[in-house]
Protein backbone atom coordinates (compact mmCIF):
# COMPACT_ATOMS: atom_id res chain seq x y z
CA UNK A 1 0.00 0.00 0.00
CA UNK A 2 1.18 3.54 -0.69
CA UNK A 3 2.63 5.71 2.06
CA UNK A 4 -0.07 7.46 4.03
CA UNK A 5 -0.36 11.16 3.36
CA UNK A 6 -0.18 13.40 6.37
CA UNK A 7 -0.39 16.51 4.21
CA UNK A 8 -4.00 16.31 3.09
CA UNK A 9 -6.99 17.84 4.84
CA UNK A 10 -9.54 15.95 6.92
CA UNK A 11 -12.07 15.60 4.09
CA UNK A 12 -9.52 13.87 1.82
CA UNK A 13 -8.27 11.73 4.71
CA UNK A 14 -11.78 10.61 5.57
CA UNK A 15 -12.43 9.68 1.94
CA UNK A 16 -9.22 7.60 1.81
CA UNK A 17 -10.05 5.91 5.13
CA UNK A 18 -13.63 5.16 4.15
CA UNK A 19 -12.69 3.68 0.79
CA UNK A 20 -10.04 1.49 2.41
CA UNK A 21 -7.24 3.06 0.34
CA UNK A 22 -5.59 3.91 3.61
CA UNK A 23 -5.85 2.54 7.14
CA UNK A 24 -5.77 4.65 10.27
CA UNK A 25 -2.89 2.51 11.57
CA UNK A 26 -0.79 3.41 8.52
CA UNK A 27 -1.69 7.05 8.81
CA UNK A 28 -1.10 7.21 12.57
CA UNK A 29 2.20 5.34 12.31
CA UNK A 30 3.37 7.70 9.58
CA UNK A 31 2.29 10.72 11.60
CA UNK A 32 4.04 9.52 14.77
CA UNK A 33 7.22 9.11 12.71
CA UNK A 34 6.83 12.67 11.39
CA UNK A 35 6.31 13.94 14.95
CA UNK A 36 9.57 12.25 15.97
CA UNK A 37 11.36 13.82 13.00
CA UNK A 38 10.14 17.28 13.95
CA UNK A 39 11.17 17.30 17.61
CA UNK A 40 13.02 20.53 16.72
CA UNK A 41 9.66 22.33 16.69
CA UNK A 42 8.89 21.42 20.32
CA UNK A 43 5.24 21.36 19.28
CA UNK A 44 4.23 18.37 21.43
CA UNK A 45 4.67 18.03 25.17
CA UNK A 46 3.17 14.51 25.35
CA UNK A 47 3.08 11.92 22.58
CA UNK A 48 0.49 9.25 23.25
CA UNK A 49 1.96 6.64 20.91
CA UNK A 50 0.55 3.42 22.33
CA UNK A 51 -2.91 4.80 22.99
CA UNK A 52 -3.01 6.34 19.50
CA UNK A 53 -2.13 3.05 17.81
CA UNK A 54 -4.77 1.24 19.87
CA UNK A 55 -7.40 3.82 18.91
CA UNK A 56 -6.33 3.61 15.27
CA UNK A 57 -6.71 -0.18 15.26
CA UNK A 58 -10.17 0.12 16.78
CA UNK A 59 -11.08 2.73 14.16
CA UNK A 60 -9.88 0.49 11.34
CA UNK A 61 -12.13 -2.31 12.58
CA UNK A 62 -15.14 0.01 12.60
CA UNK A 63 -14.27 1.45 9.19
CA UNK A 64 -14.00 -2.06 7.72
CA UNK A 65 -17.43 -2.83 9.17
CA UNK A 66 -18.77 0.35 7.59
CA UNK A 67 -19.48 1.81 11.03
CA UNK A 68 -17.11 4.77 10.96
CA UNK A 69 -18.10 7.75 13.10
CA UNK A 70 -17.70 11.50 12.35
CA UNK A 71 -13.91 11.64 12.91
CA UNK A 72 -13.13 7.92 12.64
CA UNK A 73 -9.41 7.23 12.48
CA UNK A 74 -8.38 10.89 12.05
CA UNK A 75 -5.27 11.81 14.11
CA UNK A 76 -5.86 14.95 16.19
CA UNK A 77 -3.88 16.62 19.00
CA UNK A 78 -5.15 18.39 22.11
CA UNK A 79 -3.79 21.41 23.98
CA UNK A 80 -1.78 20.73 27.15
CA UNK A 81 -4.50 22.36 29.32
CA UNK A 82 -7.16 19.77 28.41
CA UNK A 83 -7.48 16.90 30.85
CA UNK A 84 -7.23 13.44 29.38
CA UNK A 85 -7.48 10.46 31.70
CA UNK A 86 -4.13 8.84 32.25
CA UNK A 87 -2.12 11.46 30.29
CA UNK A 88 0.06 13.90 32.22
CA UNK A 89 -1.65 17.30 31.83
CA UNK A 90 0.16 20.38 33.14
CA UNK A 91 -1.02 23.46 31.15
CA UNK A 92 2.76 23.89 30.63
CA UNK A 93 3.21 24.79 34.30
CA UNK A 94 5.76 23.39 36.71
CA UNK A 95 3.08 23.71 39.40
CA UNK A 96 1.28 20.74 37.79
CA UNK A 97 4.31 18.59 37.04
CA UNK A 98 3.26 14.95 37.34
CA UNK A 99 -0.49 15.68 37.37
CA UNK A 100 -2.31 12.77 35.74
CA UNK A 101 -6.07 13.46 35.49
CA UNK A 102 -8.51 10.74 36.49
CA UNK A 103 -11.09 12.14 34.08
CA UNK A 104 -11.29 13.48 30.53
CA UNK A 105 -12.44 16.95 29.44
CA UNK A 106 -15.84 16.92 27.72
CA UNK A 107 -14.53 18.27 24.40
CA UNK A 108 -11.75 15.67 24.33
CA UNK A 109 -14.20 12.88 25.21
CA UNK A 110 -16.52 14.04 22.43
CA UNK A 111 -13.87 13.81 19.71
CA UNK A 112 -12.75 10.42 21.07
CA UNK A 113 -16.34 9.22 20.99
CA UNK A 114 -16.45 10.34 17.35
CA UNK A 115 -13.47 8.13 16.57
CA UNK A 116 -10.63 10.67 16.57
CA UNK A 117 -7.15 9.29 17.30
CA UNK A 118 -5.41 11.41 19.95
CA UNK A 119 -1.71 11.59 19.08
CA UNK A 120 -0.61 13.83 21.94
CA UNK A 121 -0.86 17.17 23.67
CA UNK A 122 0.65 20.38 22.38
CA UNK A 123 2.77 23.13 23.88
CA UNK A 124 1.39 26.44 25.14
CA UNK A 125 2.14 29.43 27.32
CA UNK A 126 1.66 28.51 30.98
CA UNK A 127 -2.12 28.38 31.68
CA UNK A 128 -2.67 30.21 28.38
CA UNK A 129 -0.89 33.32 29.62
CA UNK A 130 1.11 34.60 26.70
CA UNK A 131 1.23 35.21 22.96
CA UNK A 132 4.45 33.39 22.00
CA UNK A 133 4.82 30.05 23.92
CA UNK A 134 7.87 31.59 25.60
CA UNK A 135 6.08 31.19 28.95
CA UNK A 136 5.95 27.38 28.73
CA UNK A 137 7.81 25.29 31.31
CA UNK A 138 8.84 23.11 28.36
CA UNK A 139 10.47 26.00 26.49
CA UNK A 140 9.03 27.70 23.39
CA UNK A 141 7.76 25.97 20.25
CA UNK A 142 9.21 27.03 16.92
CA UNK A 143 7.35 28.45 13.96
CA UNK A 144 7.53 25.84 11.15
CA UNK A 145 7.30 28.53 8.45
CA UNK A 146 10.15 30.41 10.11
CA UNK A 147 12.22 27.22 10.31
CA UNK A 148 11.62 26.54 6.60
CA UNK A 149 12.80 30.07 5.79
CA UNK A 150 15.96 29.68 7.86
CA UNK A 151 14.56 31.80 10.70
CA UNK A 152 14.23 29.39 13.64
CA UNK A 153 13.91 32.19 16.20
CA UNK A 154 10.39 33.16 15.09
CA UNK A 155 7.53 32.51 17.51
CA UNK A 156 4.57 30.34 16.44
CA UNK A 157 2.39 32.69 18.50
CA UNK A 158 0.48 31.73 21.60
CA UNK A 159 -0.84 30.59 23.74
CA UNK A 160 -1.77 27.62 21.49
CA UNK A 161 1.56 27.90 19.62
CA UNK A 162 2.34 24.18 19.82
CA UNK A 163 -1.01 23.23 18.27
CA UNK A 164 -0.67 25.74 15.44
CA UNK A 165 2.91 24.60 14.75
CA UNK A 166 1.79 20.94 14.76
CA UNK A 167 -1.00 21.60 12.24
CA UNK A 168 1.22 23.77 10.02
CA UNK A 169 3.93 21.07 9.97
CA UNK A 170 1.38 18.33 9.14
CA UNK A 171 1.93 16.59 12.49
CA UNK A 172 -1.81 16.23 13.06
CA UNK A 173 -4.95 17.02 11.07
CA UNK A 174 -6.32 19.42 13.65
CA UNK A 175 -5.57 20.56 17.17
CA UNK A 176 -8.08 21.24 19.91
CA UNK A 177 -7.16 24.58 21.48
CA UNK A 178 -8.50 27.28 23.79
CA UNK A 179 -8.85 31.02 23.29
CA UNK A 180 -9.15 33.52 26.14
CA UNK A 181 -7.85 36.61 24.33
CA UNK A 182 -6.69 35.31 20.96
CA UNK A 183 -4.89 32.07 21.83
CA UNK A 184 -6.38 30.19 18.88
CA UNK A 185 -6.47 32.94 16.26
CA UNK A 186 -3.08 34.60 16.75
CA UNK A 187 -0.99 31.38 16.55
CA UNK A 188 -3.10 30.24 13.58
CA UNK A 189 -2.25 33.55 11.89
CA UNK A 190 1.46 33.21 12.77
CA UNK A 191 1.66 29.65 11.40
CA UNK A 192 -0.43 30.20 8.26
CA UNK A 193 -3.33 27.94 9.29
CA UNK A 194 -7.00 28.37 10.27
CA UNK A 195 -8.11 29.02 13.87
CA UNK A 196 -11.79 28.91 14.83
CA UNK A 197 -12.98 30.16 18.21
CA UNK A 198 -16.74 29.55 18.45
CA UNK A 199 -19.22 31.67 20.40
CA UNK A 200 -18.80 31.64 24.16
CA UNK A 201 -20.90 28.82 25.56
CA UNK A 202 -20.93 26.51 22.54
CA UNK A 203 -18.13 24.23 23.77
CA UNK A 204 -18.02 22.85 27.29
CA UNK A 205 -15.14 24.14 29.42
CA UNK A 206 -15.37 21.17 31.78
CA UNK A 207 -12.00 19.48 32.27
CA UNK A 208 -10.07 22.37 30.75
CA UNK A 209 -7.75 24.19 33.14
CA UNK A 210 -9.30 27.59 33.72
CA UNK A 211 -7.54 30.88 33.01
CA UNK A 212 -10.39 33.44 32.88
CA UNK A 213 -13.70 31.61 32.95
CA UNK A 214 -15.91 34.35 31.48
CA UNK A 215 -13.59 34.54 28.44
CA UNK A 216 -12.16 31.01 27.99
CA UNK A 217 -13.55 29.07 25.06
CA UNK A 218 -12.44 25.88 23.33
CA UNK A 219 -12.06 25.72 19.58
CA UNK A 220 -9.98 24.24 16.78
CA UNK A 221 -6.84 24.96 14.80
CA UNK A 222 -6.90 23.23 11.41
CA UNK A 223 -5.74 23.37 7.81
CA UNK A 224 -8.99 24.67 6.31
CA UNK A 225 -12.22 26.31 7.48
CA UNK A 226 -14.02 23.09 6.57
CA UNK A 227 -11.69 21.02 8.76
CA UNK A 228 -12.21 23.28 11.76
CA UNK A 229 -15.98 23.18 11.16
CA UNK A 230 -15.94 19.38 10.93
CA UNK A 231 -14.20 19.04 14.29
CA UNK A 232 -16.21 21.82 15.96
CA UNK A 233 -19.49 20.19 14.95
CA UNK A 234 -18.40 17.26 17.12
CA UNK A 235 -17.19 19.40 20.05
CA UNK A 236 -20.18 21.73 20.29
CA UNK A 237 -23.01 20.89 22.69
CA UNK A 238 -24.59 21.63 26.02
CA UNK A 239 -22.90 19.97 28.99
CA UNK A 240 -24.51 19.56 32.41
CA UNK A 241 -21.01 19.86 33.88
CA UNK A 242 -20.55 23.43 32.54
CA UNK A 243 -23.35 25.75 33.62
CA UNK A 244 -22.34 28.34 30.98
CA UNK A 245 -22.59 25.87 28.10
CA UNK A 246 -25.45 26.45 25.69
CA UNK A 247 -27.73 24.46 23.43
CA UNK A 248 -26.52 24.96 19.87
CA UNK A 249 -28.86 26.85 17.55
CA UNK A 250 -29.28 26.51 13.81
CA UNK A 251 -27.62 24.10 11.42
CA UNK A 252 -24.28 22.37 11.85
CA UNK A 253 -21.25 24.39 10.72
CA UNK A 254 -20.50 21.97 7.89
CA UNK A 255 -24.09 22.29 6.66
CA UNK A 256 -23.63 26.07 6.67
CA UNK A 257 -20.57 25.68 4.41
CA UNK A 258 -22.49 23.39 2.06
CA UNK A 259 -25.47 25.74 1.84
CA UNK A 260 -25.76 26.47 -1.87
CA UNK A 261 -28.07 29.47 -1.47
CA UNK A 262 -26.38 32.57 -2.83
CA UNK A 263 -26.23 35.36 -0.34
CA UNK A 264 -24.97 38.89 -0.73
CA UNK A 265 -23.02 39.22 2.49
CA UNK A 266 -22.80 42.57 4.20
CA UNK A 267 -19.24 42.66 5.49
CA UNK A 268 -18.35 45.40 7.94
CA UNK A 269 -14.97 46.81 8.80
CA UNK A 270 -14.62 48.82 12.00
CA UNK A 271 -13.27 52.33 11.46
CA UNK A 272 -11.34 52.13 14.75
CA UNK A 273 -9.34 49.14 13.51
CA UNK A 274 -8.80 50.68 10.12
CA UNK A 275 -7.21 53.64 11.92
CA UNK A 276 -4.65 51.21 13.35
CA UNK A 277 -3.69 50.04 9.85
CA UNK A 278 -0.60 52.16 9.34
CA UNK A 279 2.14 49.76 8.23
CA UNK A 280 2.61 48.49 4.65
CA UNK A 281 1.89 44.90 5.68
CA UNK A 282 -1.37 45.81 7.45
CA UNK A 283 -2.39 47.92 4.46
CA UNK A 284 -1.86 44.92 2.18
CA UNK A 285 -3.98 42.75 4.47
CA UNK A 286 -6.71 45.36 4.39
CA UNK A 287 -6.60 45.66 0.60
CA UNK A 288 -6.56 41.90 0.14
CA UNK A 289 -9.60 41.58 2.41
CA UNK A 290 -11.48 44.21 0.42
CA UNK A 291 -10.66 42.47 -2.86
CA UNK A 292 -11.78 39.05 -1.60
CA UNK A 293 -15.04 40.40 -0.22
CA UNK A 294 -15.77 42.12 -3.53
CA UNK A 295 -14.80 39.00 -5.48
CA UNK A 296 -17.31 36.90 -3.52
CA UNK A 297 -19.99 39.47 -4.26
CA UNK A 298 -20.12 40.91 -0.76
CA UNK A 299 -20.92 44.47 0.16
CA UNK A 300 -18.37 46.38 2.26
CA UNK A 301 -19.77 48.61 4.98
CA UNK A 302 -17.90 50.83 7.40
CA UNK A 303 -19.05 50.50 11.00
CA UNK A 304 -17.91 52.00 14.28
CA UNK A 305 -16.95 50.36 17.58
CA UNK A 306 -16.37 53.49 19.67
CA UNK A 307 -15.05 51.58 22.68
CA UNK A 308 -12.69 49.27 20.78
CA UNK A 309 -9.63 51.18 21.94
CA UNK A 310 -10.47 50.39 25.56
CA UNK A 311 -10.89 46.66 24.96
CA UNK A 312 -7.27 45.76 25.60
CA UNK A 313 -6.79 47.37 29.03
CA UNK A 314 -10.29 46.24 30.10
CA UNK A 315 -9.47 42.73 28.94
CA UNK A 316 -6.26 42.57 30.95
CA UNK A 317 -7.99 43.77 34.13
CA UNK A 318 -10.78 41.19 33.76
CA UNK A 319 -8.66 38.26 32.59
CA UNK A 320 -6.07 38.77 35.32
CA UNK A 321 -8.69 39.26 38.03
CA UNK A 322 -10.36 36.01 37.06
CA UNK A 323 -6.98 34.30 36.80
CA UNK A 324 -5.98 35.34 40.31
CA UNK A 325 -9.11 33.63 41.57
CA UNK A 326 -8.92 30.55 39.31
CA UNK A 327 -5.27 29.88 40.07
CA UNK A 328 -5.83 30.03 43.84
CA UNK A 329 -6.53 26.29 43.62
CA UNK A 330 -2.83 25.52 43.04
CA UNK A 331 -1.87 25.44 46.69
CA UNK A 332 0.17 22.27 47.04
CA UNK A 333 -2.60 20.40 48.87
CA UNK A 334 -4.77 18.48 46.41
CA UNK A 335 -2.48 18.21 43.40
CA UNK A 336 0.64 19.63 41.89
CA UNK A 337 3.85 20.88 43.35
CA UNK A 338 4.40 21.14 47.10
CA UNK A 339 7.48 22.88 48.44
CA UNK A 340 9.83 20.60 50.30
CA UNK A 341 11.07 23.31 52.65
CA UNK A 342 7.82 24.71 54.11
CA UNK A 343 7.74 25.45 57.86
CA UNK A 344 3.96 25.89 58.30
CA UNK A 345 0.83 25.87 56.16
CA UNK A 346 1.02 29.51 54.98
CA UNK A 347 4.69 29.04 54.17
CA UNK A 348 3.72 25.89 52.27
CA UNK A 349 1.17 27.78 50.14
CA UNK A 350 3.52 30.67 49.46
CA UNK A 351 6.58 28.57 48.63
CA UNK A 352 4.71 25.93 46.61
CA UNK A 353 3.17 28.63 44.44
CA UNK A 354 6.39 30.64 44.16
CA UNK A 355 8.33 27.55 43.09
CA UNK A 356 5.61 26.22 40.78
CA UNK A 357 4.44 29.25 38.78
CA UNK A 358 6.49 30.93 36.06
CA UNK A 359 7.28 34.61 36.20
CA UNK A 360 4.56 35.86 33.84
CA UNK A 361 1.91 33.84 35.67
CA UNK A 362 3.03 35.30 39.01
CA UNK A 363 2.86 38.79 37.56
CA UNK A 364 -0.66 38.20 36.27
CA UNK A 365 -1.84 36.72 39.58
CA UNK A 366 -0.43 39.75 41.42
CA UNK A 367 -2.09 42.23 39.05
CA UNK A 368 -5.40 40.41 39.32
CA UNK A 369 -5.17 40.27 43.09
CA UNK A 370 -4.46 44.00 43.14
CA UNK A 371 -7.41 44.81 40.85
CA UNK A 372 -9.73 42.87 43.16
CA UNK A 373 -8.30 44.16 46.44
CA UNK A 374 -10.12 46.43 48.87
CA UNK A 375 -9.98 50.05 47.78
CA UNK A 376 -9.21 49.26 44.12
CA UNK A 377 -12.07 46.92 43.15
CA UNK A 378 -14.36 49.70 41.86
CA UNK A 379 -11.57 51.60 40.13
CA UNK A 380 -10.30 48.61 38.17
CA UNK A 381 -12.48 45.49 38.13
CA UNK A 382 -15.91 47.17 38.18
CA UNK A 383 -14.78 49.81 35.71
CA UNK A 384 -13.55 47.16 33.29
CA UNK A 385 -16.82 45.22 33.58
CA UNK A 386 -18.79 48.35 32.68
CA UNK A 387 -16.57 48.98 29.68
CA UNK A 388 -17.16 45.37 28.66
CA UNK A 389 -20.89 46.16 28.53
CA UNK A 390 -20.24 49.21 26.34
CA UNK A 391 -18.07 47.21 23.95
CA UNK A 392 -20.62 44.37 23.70
CA UNK A 393 -23.26 47.03 22.90
CA UNK A 394 -21.00 48.50 20.19
CA UNK A 395 -20.83 45.09 18.53
CA UNK A 396 -24.60 44.57 18.86
CA UNK A 397 -25.20 47.92 17.15
CA UNK A 398 -22.72 47.10 14.37
CA UNK A 399 -24.36 43.74 13.64
CA UNK A 400 -27.64 45.53 12.98
CA UNK A 401 -26.20 46.74 9.68
CA UNK A 402 -23.75 43.94 8.78
CA UNK A 403 -23.64 40.12 8.85
CA UNK A 404 -19.98 39.81 9.78
CA UNK A 405 -16.95 41.99 10.48
CA UNK A 406 -13.39 41.59 9.15
CA UNK A 407 -10.02 42.97 10.22
CA UNK A 408 -6.40 41.76 10.45
CA UNK A 409 -5.72 39.10 13.14
CA UNK A 410 -2.31 40.41 14.21
CA UNK A 411 -0.47 43.75 13.99
CA UNK A 412 2.64 42.09 12.50
CA UNK A 413 3.85 38.84 10.95
CA UNK A 414 5.43 36.38 13.45
CA UNK A 415 7.84 38.16 15.77
CA UNK A 416 11.13 36.79 17.12
CA UNK A 417 11.61 35.33 20.59
CA UNK A 418 12.72 37.85 23.22
CA UNK A 419 11.60 40.75 21.03
CA UNK A 420 9.33 42.04 23.81
CA UNK A 421 11.60 41.48 26.79
CA UNK A 422 12.76 45.11 27.07
CA UNK A 423 9.18 46.31 27.61
CA UNK A 424 6.82 43.45 28.55
CA UNK A 425 3.76 45.69 28.06
CA UNK A 426 4.43 45.62 24.30
CA UNK A 427 3.61 41.88 24.34
CA UNK A 428 0.12 42.70 25.66
CA UNK A 429 -0.37 45.14 22.78
CA UNK A 430 0.04 42.25 20.31
CA UNK A 431 -3.49 41.17 21.32
CA UNK A 432 -5.18 44.40 20.19
CA UNK A 433 -7.11 42.74 17.34
CA UNK A 434 -8.08 39.56 19.18
CA UNK A 435 -9.39 40.43 22.68
CA UNK A 436 -12.50 42.46 21.72
CA UNK A 437 -14.09 39.27 20.40
CA UNK A 438 -13.60 37.46 23.72
CA UNK A 439 -15.02 40.31 25.77
CA UNK A 440 -18.23 40.16 23.75
CA UNK A 441 -18.22 36.33 23.53
CA UNK A 442 -18.34 36.36 19.72
CA UNK A 443 -17.39 33.63 17.24
CA UNK A 444 -14.28 34.39 15.16
CA UNK A 445 -12.14 32.62 12.58
CA UNK A 446 -8.65 33.57 11.47
CA UNK A 447 -7.74 32.47 7.94
CA UNK A 448 -4.42 32.98 6.14
CA UNK A 449 -4.85 35.93 3.77
CA UNK A 450 -1.36 36.65 2.43
CA UNK A 451 2.37 36.30 2.93
CA UNK A 452 4.69 39.18 3.70
CA UNK A 453 7.50 39.94 1.21
CA UNK A 454 9.72 37.71 3.41
CA UNK A 455 7.21 34.86 3.06
CA UNK A 456 5.65 35.14 6.52
CA UNK A 457 1.91 34.60 6.97
CA UNK A 458 -0.72 37.15 7.95
CA UNK A 459 -4.24 36.20 8.99
CA UNK A 460 -7.63 37.82 8.50
CA UNK A 461 -10.28 37.65 11.22
CA UNK A 462 -13.94 37.11 10.39
CA UNK A 463 -16.27 37.63 13.32
CA UNK A 464 -20.02 37.66 13.80
CA UNK A 465 -22.70 38.12 16.44
CA UNK A 466 -22.96 35.77 19.43
CA UNK A 467 -24.23 32.39 18.15
CA UNK A 468 -23.75 33.57 14.56
CA UNK A 469 -21.08 30.91 14.03
CA UNK A 470 -22.62 29.61 10.81
CA UNK A 471 -22.33 32.99 9.06
CA UNK A 472 -18.75 33.37 10.27
CA UNK A 473 -17.83 29.90 8.99
CA UNK A 474 -19.53 30.50 5.66
CA UNK A 475 -17.93 33.89 4.95
CA UNK A 476 -14.48 32.68 6.08
CA UNK A 477 -14.92 29.69 3.77
CA UNK A 478 -15.87 31.91 0.83
CA UNK A 479 -12.94 34.26 1.39
CA UNK A 480 -10.64 31.24 1.71
CA UNK A 481 -11.97 29.97 -1.61
CA UNK A 482 -11.28 33.33 -3.27
CA UNK A 483 -7.66 33.07 -2.10
CA UNK A 484 -7.62 29.65 -3.73
CA UNK B 1 -0.72 54.43 39.45
CA UNK B 2 2.56 53.73 41.18
CA UNK B 3 2.90 50.49 43.10
CA UNK B 4 5.71 50.59 45.66
CA UNK B 5 7.63 47.62 46.96
CA UNK B 6 5.55 47.54 50.14
CA UNK B 7 2.36 47.23 48.09
CA UNK B 8 3.91 44.47 45.97
CA UNK B 9 4.64 42.58 49.20
CA UNK B 10 1.10 43.15 50.49
CA UNK B 11 -0.48 41.85 47.25
CA UNK B 12 1.93 38.92 47.19
CA UNK B 13 0.85 38.01 50.68
CA UNK B 14 -2.84 38.22 49.67
CA UNK B 15 -2.07 36.01 46.67
CA UNK B 16 -0.04 33.60 48.82
CA UNK B 17 3.05 34.02 46.67
CA UNK B 18 6.51 34.24 48.20
CA UNK B 19 8.52 36.94 46.43
CA UNK B 20 12.25 37.53 46.84
CA UNK B 21 13.65 41.03 47.37
CA UNK B 22 14.92 41.10 43.81
CA UNK B 23 11.52 40.01 42.44
CA UNK B 24 9.63 42.59 44.48
CA UNK B 25 11.94 45.29 43.16
CA UNK B 26 11.55 44.34 39.49
CA UNK B 27 7.79 43.75 39.81
CA UNK B 28 7.36 47.22 41.28
CA UNK B 29 8.27 48.81 37.94
CA UNK B 30 6.42 46.33 35.78
CA UNK B 31 3.16 46.42 37.71
CA UNK B 32 3.26 50.22 37.83
CA UNK B 33 3.78 50.36 34.07
CA UNK B 34 0.76 48.19 33.38
CA UNK B 35 -1.44 50.03 35.88
CA UNK B 36 -0.41 53.36 34.32
CA UNK B 37 -1.50 52.03 30.96
CA UNK B 38 -4.94 50.88 32.17
CA UNK B 39 -5.71 54.33 33.59
CA UNK B 40 -6.88 55.20 30.07
CA UNK B 41 -10.13 53.49 31.12
CA UNK B 42 -10.83 56.57 33.26
CA UNK B 43 -11.54 58.49 30.04
CA UNK B 44 -14.77 56.51 29.59
CA UNK B 45 -17.92 57.74 31.29
CA UNK B 46 -19.51 54.59 32.72
CA UNK B 47 -22.11 56.25 34.89
CA UNK B 48 -25.32 54.21 34.79
CA UNK B 49 -23.74 51.39 32.78
CA UNK B 50 -24.43 47.91 34.14
CA UNK B 51 -21.29 45.82 34.69
CA UNK B 52 -21.13 42.79 32.39
CA UNK B 53 -20.62 39.51 34.20
CA UNK B 54 -21.34 36.99 31.51
CA UNK B 55 -21.80 36.84 27.76
CA UNK B 56 -25.17 35.21 28.27
CA UNK B 57 -27.81 37.38 29.87
CA UNK B 58 -29.59 34.36 31.32
CA UNK B 59 -28.93 33.26 34.87
CA UNK B 60 -27.08 30.03 35.50
CA UNK B 61 -29.33 27.01 35.38
CA UNK B 62 -29.66 24.74 38.38
CA UNK B 63 -29.50 20.99 38.24
CA UNK B 64 -31.57 18.60 40.28
CA UNK B 65 -30.06 18.10 43.73
CA UNK B 66 -29.15 14.44 43.55
CA UNK B 67 -26.07 12.30 43.88
CA UNK B 68 -24.47 11.69 40.49
CA UNK B 69 -21.31 9.91 41.58
CA UNK B 70 -19.37 9.02 44.72
CA UNK B 71 -17.03 6.52 46.30
CA UNK B 72 -14.13 7.89 44.27
CA UNK B 73 -11.95 8.97 47.19
CA UNK B 74 -8.93 7.24 45.70
CA UNK B 75 -9.41 9.13 42.41
CA UNK B 76 -9.91 12.47 44.17
CA UNK B 77 -6.71 12.11 46.18
CA UNK B 78 -4.67 10.34 43.49
CA UNK B 79 -2.62 13.42 42.60
CA UNK B 80 -2.12 14.73 46.15
CA UNK B 81 1.51 15.42 47.04
CA UNK B 82 0.87 13.91 50.48
CA UNK B 83 -2.07 11.74 51.51
CA UNK B 84 -3.15 9.10 53.99
CA UNK B 85 -6.10 6.76 53.43
CA UNK B 86 -7.79 9.11 50.92
CA UNK B 87 -7.19 12.16 53.13
CA UNK B 88 -5.10 15.16 52.10
CA UNK B 89 -2.25 15.72 54.55
CA UNK B 90 -1.13 19.29 55.37
CA UNK B 91 1.23 20.78 57.96
CA UNK B 92 -0.26 21.13 61.44
CA UNK B 93 -2.70 24.08 61.57
CA UNK B 94 -3.95 23.88 65.18
CA UNK B 95 -1.58 24.10 68.13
Amino acid sequence: MSAASTKTDIAATQAALKSGKQTSIELTTQLLAEIDKRRDLNAFVQITREQALKQAAASDALLRAGKGRALEGVPISIKANMCAKGIETTAASRVLEGFVPTYTATVVQKIMDAGAVIVGSTNMDEFGMGSSTENSCYGPSKNPIGVALGKPDLSPGGSSGGGAAAVAANLCFASLATDTGGSIRQPASFCGVVGFKPSYGLCSRWGIMAYASSLDQAGVIGKTVRDTATVLDVMIGEDVKDSTSLKPVGTSLVAALDDQAKKKWRVGFPREFRDLVQTPILKSVWEAAEQRVKAMGGELVEVSLPHAKYALPAYYILALSEASSNLARYDGVRYGHRSATASDITDMYEKSRAEGFGRETKKRILLGTFALSAGYYDQYYEKARRIRTLLANDFRAAFKSVDVLVWPTTPTPPFAFNSHSADPLTMYLEDVFTVPVNLAGLPAVSIPILSSPEGLPMGLTVTGPHLGDQAVARVAHEIEREIG
Amino acid sequence: MHVDEKTVRRIASLARLKVTDAEAKSLEGELSGILDWVTMLDEVDTKGVEPMTSVEATSLRLREDKVTDGNIGADVTRNAPLKEDNFFVVPKVVE
